[in-house]
């Protein structure tokens, strides 16, 4: 696919980056506030925090790798 | 206390989301609207940013053929990774135990390695757009006609039947309105495949993929942990179910009733393993266009190689979230909540004020025979007690997302059940589109048009399929029992497809009127099948070859005659017709072709190598859930 431009890997890393932030970013919120989503279970595993930080690396990663200007 | 924590986040819940219906399984945040928004934006600049790339036919139809074995290979998984796929395999798992993983394994990994390994060279060399295209180069213009129509009209209207039921899954889970659900999603596949053509489509199956296992890895994840690992849900399962058959793929097989699902393992083997998969994973041009499209012969070969190994995965973010809900569900009151079928649902369902049941008789009986709810439960299902409504299996997949994602994860959840949709829609158009222009519009209606013509036709069509697709949508909404129909209506076509194309690729002796009647009387027979046992159920036992046999294994075995009726067929009319001379065959058939010669790559590019890799990974996973 890097023959017709911006690869799809690239395209795929900045959602992961994109939803890796903002669902990392609630997980800090929730664990500062200590508000929690009532009727999710094992919330004291702090699933966003390290998911959504999972997803942002995965992200960045990809965007670091695949970027337009390395790709061509 | 609820709403003052959310607001004191700024997360308030959305009024307008919650008025849609009175008890969806989960309320949507501002943050999982965000997350499925910004998904819905990126497809559709994808479509936008892909716009200029599909100005030509090769381009628009088969997207250049540049894509690399892994874009292929993901995207050829993808297509067939439908959301309903998901929660109704989950749901067959809650049910039958990891039987339900036959159709991962058996079900998909020889066939897509035969595919990669046998038949990929021939309708690559040959340079076929698609299947039914593959035929008339076999068997000639008769057959092509009667395989594409039957496709064409079998994709807008199985895409139809998967946009309804999608549209209801919103509805049950976010209490979405079923039309803006269709609308909606619809709308987004027509913009970006109608613009970006395959290569679009391809672009965000592959981000589909992706985002199917990013939302929905959490849930097993999670619940192995809370079910004590792998041991811990082994030992609650048996001290629930009172059976260990819930883990043996082949160990109870040996007869009709000694398993849930009432299928023999010569169903499995031959029907499904055989028939049914390499009809599907061989013949579908739903999935073989993505990989006609890599850009040489080694990555087409390549490509449904690698989506074996992601194949044999799915199992893990399907098949196991379905059997952790089976004991790990809960009722609002702390006991296990048990699912039960659709049917039960339907009639035990509340009056529109929600204080009674519609047909307390009929919900009653219905509980009693078809499902094992415990008598006090079933008491308060007819008092329409707060808190006992009934889930179908279908529902275990979002049961178990409601029940470990937050807001934000949620919302990846719920992307990644509409991706599944998208995904599988979009095959179901973009393989629409060329078969429609390449095997119907150019040769029965206009043979000599611009290749801009083409290109126009080929957007026109994904639009007008589309618009079909809306209205099969809406025709099943509202004459239900069609919907068994068109779903049967897929099966009638895969087994004999499989049998004229083996014959024609593998027999040099098959001639064109042996390939057209072969074809014909396979389909014949499948839906003279179909129909036997529609009339006399009874009959199912005739047809499967045991009174103990259940539905399931009926379709396995329909599948099974159709295909050896269409082999017989061809065999014996060929044997009377006047065959192709051998010098026109080339590149069509075995032991006629000469394939061109692959450069010599280290052994880790070897599409052997990996082959043999990935059946010895299917074997040890037989045997070690034998």
């Amino acid at each position: 696919m890097h023959s017709s431009g911006i690869p799809i890997w690239f395209f795929i890393g900045v959602l992961l980056l994109v939803y890796g932030t903002m669902i990392l970013g609630y997980g800090v919120i929730e664990l500062a506030t200590g508000c929690y989503p009532p009727a999710v279970e094992l919330t004291n595993l702090h699933t966003p925090i390290w998911w959504g930080g999972l997803l942002a690396a995965l992200g960045m990663f990809y965007v670091i790798k695949f970027r337009p200007a390395r790709a061509k | 206390m609820i709403v003052n924590c959310l607001n004191h986040l700024g997360l308030p819940v959305s009024p307008a989301l919650l008025a849609f219906s009175a008890a969806p399984l989960a309320h949507l945040r501002p943050l999982d609207i965000a997350v499925i928004a910004i998904y819905f934006g990126m497809v559709i600049w994808i479509g936008f940013y892909l716009k200029g790339r599909s100005n030509t036919s090769e381009e628009f139809f088969m997207a250049g053929r540049e894509m690399t074995a892994w874009i292929a290979g993901l995207s050829f998984v993808s297509a067939n990774l439908g959301s309903l796929e998901l929660m109704g395999w989950a749901g067959s798992a809650y049910q039958y135990g990891i039987l339900a993983t036959h159709w991962y394994w058996i079900g998909a990994i020889p066939a897509m390695l035969f595919l990669g390994l046998v038949m990929m060279p021939f309708y690559y060399v040959s340079k076929t757009h698609s299947v039914p295209g593959y035929l008339n180069l076999r068997f000639g213009g008769a057959s092509r006609s009667l395989a594409a129509i039957s496709f064409a009209a079998e994709m807008v209207l199985m895409s139809g039947v998967n946009m309804f039921a999608m549209a209801v899954v919103m509805k049950v889970v976010l209490g979405w309105d079923i039309t803006f659900s269709i609308l909606v999603s619809s709308v987004a596949v027509a913009i970006y495949v109608g613009l970006g053509g395959l290569r679009s489509a391809i672009f965000n199956e592959v981000l589909q993929f992706v985002l199917i296992w990013g939302g929905a890895l959490l849930v097993p994840i999670l619940g192995l942990i809370q079910a004590g690992g792998v041991g811990g849900l082994k030992t609650r399962i048996i001290a629930n179910m009172h059976t260990d058959s819930y883990f043996h793929l082949w160990r109870d097989t040996g007869h009709f009733a000694s398993n849930p699902m009432g299928v023999h393992w010569t169903g499995i083997v031959l029907g499904l393993g055989f028939v049914i998969s390499f009809g599907y994973w061989t013949t579908d041009f739903l999935v073989v266009q993505r990989v006609l499209a890599a850009h040489n012969l080694r990555a087409a070969r390549m490509a449904p190689i690698i989506g074996s190994f992601f194949k044999m995965a799915v199992p893990f973010i399907v098949i196991l979230p379905g059997l952790l809900g089976l004991v790990l569900l809960q009722n609002p009151d702390g006991s296990r909540r048990q699912l039960v079928g659709e049917d039960v649902v339907k009639s035990c369902t509340v009056n529109a004020s929600g204080d009674h049941i519609s047909d307390p008789g009929g919900c009653a009986t219905a509980m009693a025979v078809k499902s094992t709810l415990p008598a006090a439960y079933q008491q308060s299902v007819l008092s329409a007690a707060p808190g006992s409504e009934l889930h179908s299996y279908n529902e275990a997949l979002p049961l178990m997302m409601v029940r470990y994602c937050g807001p934000g994860l949620l919302g990846l959840g719920i992307t990644a059940l509409i991706a599944g949709f998208m995904s599988g829609m979009a095959g179901n158009v973009s393989a629409f589109s060329t078969v429609w222009t390449y095997d119907i519009y150019k040769p029965l209606i206009k043979k000599s048009g611009t290749d801009a013509h083409y290109v126009l036709v080929g957007r026109l069509s994904i639009l007008i399929g589309v618009a079909v697709s809306i209205g099969a949508a809406y025709l099943v909404m509202h004459a239900h029992g069609i919907m068994d129909y068109v779903q049967a209506l897929f099966s009638f076509f895969i087994a004999p497809l499989l049998g004229a194309i083996l014959m024609g690729m593998f027999w040099k002796r098959a001639t064109a009127p042996a390939g057209f009647l072969g074809l014909l009387a396979g389909i014949v027979t499948s839906v003279s099948l179909f129909v036997w046992v529609k009339f006399n159920p009874a009959e199912l036992a005739s047809v499967a070859l045991s009174p103990d046999a259940k539905p399931m294994a009926e379709n396995l075995y329909r599948a099974l005659w159709a295909f050896l009726t269409c082999v017989l067929v061809i065999f014996v009319v060929s044997l009377f017709t006047k065959p192709k001379p051998v010098e026109e065959l080339n590149g069509l058939v075995y032991g006629a072709t000469i394939l061109p010669k692959e450069d010599p790559v280290p052994f880790y590019k070897n599409v052997w190598v990996w082959a043999v890799l990935a059946i010895l990974i299917f074997a040890v996973l037989n045997i070690l859930f034998w």
